[in-house]
């Protein structure tokens, strides 16, 4: 982000954040470019790497010898913007670090892209970035270098927002989705589906209303603590985000070749979302998470690893869901309330699209 | 969840299971259909069989409604949406069954036809009204639960004059279906399935009632309990079919009392039969042709009725001859005895219509059951071999 610009007489009027809206020379790379990056991003992002105005960000990582770094990408296109639990601006902060930190890194920097329609309200795009900035503040992770770019109206939706994070994996740790071993315990760390029934709530098409709120967080010290107690036992996480606790499970079972069986009475679904869900046809295994993540543990840490879930704020509920067992077809399966079995499948076709 | 919880008590299906097993004769074979999708998905989804003894099985029926429409249908349906001026709403699962030549809704959505999806008939009275250049047709599908709100969508586009909204009615019968099951052995023109009781229709009987089924209990000496959706509902209708078989009684009887009269629902029956006529016969997937199993518009609501105010190519395309949906419809397969089910049949991409809806028994088979196969399968090499 560059926008350093000298001739002290020439008086610039401030943005008009109340009721301006983003045209196309804020995108032009032209002064009115620098001008809505310093009044909009360098403001709500504030950082030293920011402030210095070059087109990357130069730092120094000390890495420890067997220490390896890791590097995740995300894009947020969300509809609506803003929802209950969150918005678009925190949700590209959480959904990226988070990418990083089930890798077993601790995250150090994010880099973040805008897409912008024209005709979007400046004061919806400094909402957007102060949230940005305040969920980086409190995750400890700056977002050190960015882009902005404005589309014709009609080309995008409002704003697209892509971030990128790096981090670093500690000496030793090595997690993967294809480390699962038979007789490893499944863990969760919270309650599923909170995400998309707060998403598909504020659609005003679907013409129901419910309290839900989206679980939308960081979850990079509740990885940090996990990793510290499971140690080598610790053999992946994973955030199940787009097609929900189902799809999460049979990712890790095809990559490690095995089979997973869980307990549909030990999956915490809240009983709002288990309403709206029954209301809609959809089942909470299907349905998208933003702060919750899947761990595979080797049986004699799983005790360990759960009460340092249960120790922080984002596992409070953490439970254990199921075990990993032989089955070389790949299954996921769940021993249903009636003592039945059943598959945990994917969800064909798409649920609902743009849900993060 | 309240008024929903109580259905699904695990304890009680275990202790309903219990008894289900003391008081089948495991010399005698149980064999229910249970007719409709709603009950074919709650025995997949709660893993019912696995609660059942092994002479007491569930067969599928063809209560499916996304399933039972034919391919041409689906190819007309897309034939409508083709016309420029036409909007055609349509419920979701509806948008991924396979037409002839590859094609479906999705597809021709994707083409640049204007096909929209919907929740409810009242969300495409609201397009036609929001849009009055575009003609709004409503492709409805289902059993008697449907019909009547199609109806009241027709009675409501006339009551707000609205001069760009038609239906095209693809409302089916489910008496005229158990019968045509009923009388395979007779007619020949399906495979003939042994049956000691029907698992009886939900929301279908709300509407008519489960007088429309005595007929099969007198004509036919079958038995049919009346049954709700909920998963202890099934276990508890499962139960007196059992009881009905070992007391030698062919009798229809209600277990969904909390929402089943006699009568059915007076108010929805006339709304149909002021707006609705019966077909002289309607195509069925899987069960053929049959007659007077099919609903379609009375002469005076003829400007509503989509098949009077467009001409729509007349397709007769017939379902893949590999695919088995006919047989599996009318219970003589299971999803697992088709040679597609799996291998290049999946509700990705689904080859026939039972692998599309959740209410289709090969849906339902490939995303909660299909892990049974394989002991199933070996079952029955051992059974062969000895």
């Amino acid at each position: 982000m560059s926008g350093e610009h000298g001739e002290p007489r020439l008086r610039r009027r401030r943005l008009d954040v109340a009721g301006g809206r983003v045209d196309m020379s804020h995108g032009a790379g032209g002064r009115a470019s620098a001008q809505l990056i310093d009044e909009i991003f360098r403001d709500a992002f504030s950082n030293e790497w920011l402030a210095q105005g070059n087109d990357q960000a130069a730092f120094r990582v000390d890495l420890p010898p067997g220490a390896r770094m890791v590097m995740a990408t995300d894009a947020h296109v969300i509809t609506p913007l803003f929802f209950p639990g969150g918005d678009i601006g925190a949700l590209s902060v959480h959904g990226t670090i988070n990418d990083v930190a089930v890798g077993g890194a601790v995250p150090l920097h994010l880099a973040a892209t805008f897409v912008i329609e024209e005709g979007f309200p400046l004061a919806d795009l400094k909402r957007i970035a102060e949230s940005m900035g305040r969920a980086a503040r409190e995750a400890g992770v700056a977002i050190v270098t960015g882009d902005t770019k404005v589309v014709e109206r009609g080309k995008a939706d409002g704003v697209f927002i892509t971030t990128t994070g790096i981090g670093i994996v500690p000496p030793g740790i090595e997690l993967g989705g294809d480390r699962a071993k038979p007789g490893d315990v499944v863990l969760l760390s919270g309650s599923i589906g909170d995400h998309g029934v707060a998403i598909m709530a504020s659609r005003e098409n679907l013409g129901f209303e419910t309290a839900v709120v989206s679980d939308s967080a960081a979850l990079h010290r509740l990885t940090a603590a996990m990793v510290a107690a499971g140690g080598t036992g610790l053999r992946l996480m994973r955030d199940p985000t787009r097609g929900g606790l189902a799809a999460t499970l049979n990712e890790i079972a095809h990559q490690s070749k095995v089979g997973i069986r869980i307990r549909e009475d030990d999956v915490p679904v809240a009983p709002q979302v288990a309403a709206a869900c029954e209301l809609l046809g959809l089942d909470p295994l299907n349905v998208a998470n933003e702060g919750k993540l899947v761990a595979v543990v080797a049986a004699e840490r799983a005790e360990a690893v759960l009460a340092a879930m249960r120790a922080d704020p984002n596992g409070i509920r953490a439970v254990a869901i199921g075990e990993v067992i032989e089955d070389d077809r790949f299954f996921v399966q769940m021993t249903t309330a009636f003592g039945g079995g059943r598959i945990v499948d994917w969800l064909a076709g798409e649920q609902l699209p743009r849900i993060c | 969840m309240k008024h929903v919880d109580e259905y699904r008590n695990g304890a009680l299906a275990r202790s309903i299971a219990a008894t289900i097993a003391r008081e089948a004769d495991p010399a005698r074979l149980y064999r229910f259909m249970e007719f409709c999708g709603g009950h074919t998905h709650a025995i997949s989804r709660y893993g019912l069989e696995d609660l059942l003894p092994e002479n007491v099985r569930l067969i599928h029926g063809p209560g499916c409604p996304v399933c039972v429409l034919p391919v041409g249908r689906i190819d007309e349906a897309i034939g409508l949406a083709r016309h420029p001026k036409v909007t055609l709403c349509t419920y979701a699962d509806l948008m991924r069954v396979p037409a002839s030549g590859g094609s479906s809704l999705i597809r021709a959505k994707a083409e640049g036809c204007d096909v929209r999806m919907v929740y409810s008939t009242l969300d495409a009275l609201r397009i036609a009204e929001a849009e009055p250049d575009r003609e709004v047709v409503f492709l409805a599908i289902g059993f008697e639960t449907t019909t009547p709100p199609t109806a009241l969508a027709i009675r409501a586009a006339e009551a707000r004059g609205l001069a760009n909204f038609s239906v095209f009615s693809n409302h089916v019968l489910t008496p005229s279906a158990i019968r045509a099951i009923l009388e395979a052995p007779k007619t020949g023109r399906l495979p003939p399935v042994a049956l000691e009781g029907f698992i009886g229709p939900a929301h279908v009987s709300v509407v008519i009632g489960w007088k429309p089924y005595e007929v099969f209990a007198t004509e036919f000496g079958q038995r049919i309990v009346v049954s709700g959706f909920e998963p202890l509902d099934v276990m508890q209708s499962v139960l007196m079919l059992v009881r009905q078989v070992n007391e030698g009684r062919t009798e229809v009887e209600n277990q969904y009392v909390r929402a089943v009269v006699p009568e059915g629902n007076r108010a929805a029956i006339e709304l149909v039969d002021e707006i609705f006529e019966l077909r002289d016969a309607f195509e069925w997937r899987g069960l053929g042709s049959i007659p007077h199993s099919a609903l379609k518009l009375r002469e005076k609501y003829a400007r509503f009725d989509a098949e009077r105010r467009f001409t729509i190519p007349p397709s007769a395309a017939k379902d893949n001859p590999a695919c088995e949906c006919g047989l599996i419809l009318t219970g003589a397969k299971l999803p697992a005895d088709c040679r597609l089910f799996g291998t290049v049949c999946s509700p990705e991409t689904p080859m026939g219509s039972c692998m599309v809806s959740s209410e289709g028994a090969c849906a339902a088979h490939w995303t909660y059951g299909r892990f049974r196969d394989r002991a199933r399968r070996a079952a029955t090499t051992r059974g062969g071999a000895a």
